[in-house]
């Protein structure tokens, strides 16, 4: 029985805190009373069974405990007053059915945790612990930071919003659009935080990357509007995720798409990820992350690398350039042109390059180089190819990398030295 | 809640504008403010002289100690202020961003806080 609460609990535990935090205005308090109405499931419901509304009912005896909280503390503070009259004011007529505007209030909740006048790394941690119910050691964890600089981050974070009364609400429908940029883009931060293996704990990065995913499917399924680019987003972080298992090898070090192992794809995930981008590409407006995703797309309905068809690579990064005009993008728009074997190649692809670095741009960037110096190999022009690579190599610190360079390099110096 | 809207700019930038452009911006501001009072969220306000008018003063152990210029060299200067009324953090971003030198330099939201006989807000104590 208690598992079977335990499970019931875990399923509806976000929805009734955030109903909770409408409330009672106030997060610590919900947290309090969510505990609390959990501890009264424990004891009660293996006697009067499990109600048909299992939150309805949470929401309900949550509620009833913190006024029972609010009523103890305001013996010594005056201030709680107000607030106490207000929870009791409605107290006989209080229908929590008539509350389970359960999905409002999780966007709610939602926008809320991811309010521009938060920091963004207090956003992060916020909706990873209100909107997620993570711990605040997990979240350290995957942070790779103390439990006591998260916490404290968190605390902040609720008293500006508590201070500045931020509100508990949908943006307006002029602001929308922005503040929706903004939630997309603190999901997308916390899936790469859990996507980029640099450091921390593993199983907590993947956890990181998952939780992403549900915020996504979250926001695509409570939105009251479709949005292309919450399901341009969501389809992204499916298509990344699903080569999750083929980009790390025995040894912890990434794997290139190319010389990935693609029998290690998750099919399933590619599927929905797929349907996902179709859905978003047909809604429109495409924006940068449905562009990204449709790359992604691209690279997962190749069977192998050489079936990649690079010329609507090369098109789809040429039209997120102009959405996102940044020299990452245009030195990515090069790459698939090299690729290419009509109307592309690595010629084509040294002179993008060049023009990117006679602007100045991206000079401390190993991949630059990196790229530049393989279409010069490619182009059998090892002499020039050498210095290439060894300019990525002082560039980077990576230990996979470093050791691919200098196979290259070795390579090159064979080469040029047959040559001559 | 009483929001404070501080009004902040490069005054150097300021400067490069001619007397028709400044002029111009200032009956932006006096049209900014009788929307605001139209609609009640105007509860005060005034636009500062330069921060070279600015005196600084302090008191320690009992002594006044005044400095020329302003509290702290900064980027951008302290312009003017909105004392508005607004429901919450939200709407007081969405009056804000119609203060015209929200254009040309910053504006910071700070609400008010009342002053109490005890159980005072705006303090984080540090134990």
């Amino acid at each position: 029985m208690q598992t079977g609460i335990e499970q019931i609990y875990q399923q509806v535990a976000r929805q009734v805190f955030a109903t909770l935090v409408r409330l009672l205005k106030d997060f610590d308090l919900a947290e309090d009373a969510l505990q609390d109405a959990y501890l009264s499931a424990l004891e009660q419901w293996p006697h009067d069974g499990i109600p048909h509304n299992p939150a309805a009912w949470l929401i309900s005896a949550g509620r009833f405990k913190a006024i029972d909280q609010l009523r103890r503390r305001s013996h010594f503070n005056d201030n709680l007053l107000p607030q106490l009259t207000d929870l009791e004011s409605g107290f006989y007529d209080f229908d929590p059915e008539r509350e389970m505007s359960i999905h409002d209030d999780q966007l709610r909740l939602i926008f809320t945790c991811c309010h521009p006048a938060l920091a963004q790394e207090a956003q992060l941690a916020l909706t990873l612990r209100e909107v997620c119910g993570l711990t605040t050691e997990a979240i350290a964890r995957a942070f790779v930071s103390k439990a006591p600089a998260i916490a404290q981050r968190i605390v902040r974070a609720k008293n500006k919003i508590r201070d500045a009364n931020i509100p508990y609400e949908i943006p307006a429908q002029n602001q929308l659009p922005e503040r929706l940029n903004g939630v997309l883009k603190v999901i997308y931060l916390l899936f790469n935080e859990g996507y980029s293996a640099a450091s921390g704990d593993e199983t907590l990065r993947n956890d990181l990357s998952s939780e992403a995913i549900r915020l996504a499917r979250l926001l695509c399924a409570l939105l009251p509007q479709e949005h292309s680019e919450s399901m341009g987003l969501l389809a992204l972080l499916l298509l990344q995720d699903a080569r999750r298992a083929a980009r790390i090898d025995e040894q912890g070090e990434l794997i290139l798409l190319e010389d990935q192992n693609r029998d290690l794809w998750n099919r399933a995930q590619i599927r929905e990820g797929l349907e996902w981008i179709t859905r978003a590409l047909q809604l429109g407006p495409v924006g940068s992350y449905s562009l990204q995703a449709a790359i992604a797309a691209v690279h997962a309905e190749a069977r192998d690398f050489a079936a990649t068809d690079w010329r609507q690579i090369a098109a789809l990064y040429q039209r997120l350039y102009t959405q996102e005009p940044s020299p990452v993008v245009a030195l990515n728009h090069a790459v698939a042109v090299s690729m290419m074997t009509e109307g592309g190649g690595p010629e084509v692809a040294l002179t993008l390059v060049d023009e990117l670095l006679s602007h100045g741009q991206l000079d401390d960037y190993h991949l630059l180089h990196a790229a530049r110096a393989d279409f010069l190999r490619r182009l059998q022009r090892p002499a020039e190819a050498l210095p290439a690579y060894e300019k990525a190599l002082s560039l980077t610190s990576s230990g996979s990398e470093l050791r691919f360079l200098q196979r290259r390099i070795d390579e090159c110096r064979q080469a040029a030295d047959k040559k001559n | 809640m009483k929001y404070l809207a501080l009004v902040y700019y490069q005054e150097s930038a300021m400067n490069q504008m001619s007397q028709q452009e400044w002029d111009a911006l200032n009956r932006e501001c006096i049209a900014c403010v009788g929307s605001l009072q139209q609609s009640g969220n105007f509860l005060d306000g005034a636009p500062l002289e330069q921060s070279p008018s600015a005196t600084t003063i302090r008191v320690r152990d009992d002594k006044l100690l005044v400095t020329d210029g302003p509290f702290a060299e900064t980027k951008e200067q302290l312009a003017g202020y909105y004392l508005l009324e607004a429901n919450d953090l939200n709407q007081a971003i969405q009056l804000a961003q119609k203060i015209p030198p929200a254009r040309y330099g910053s504006v910071e939201i700070r609400p008010l806080r009342e002053l109490q006989e005890e159980g005072n807000s705006g303090h984080n104590a540090v134990n």
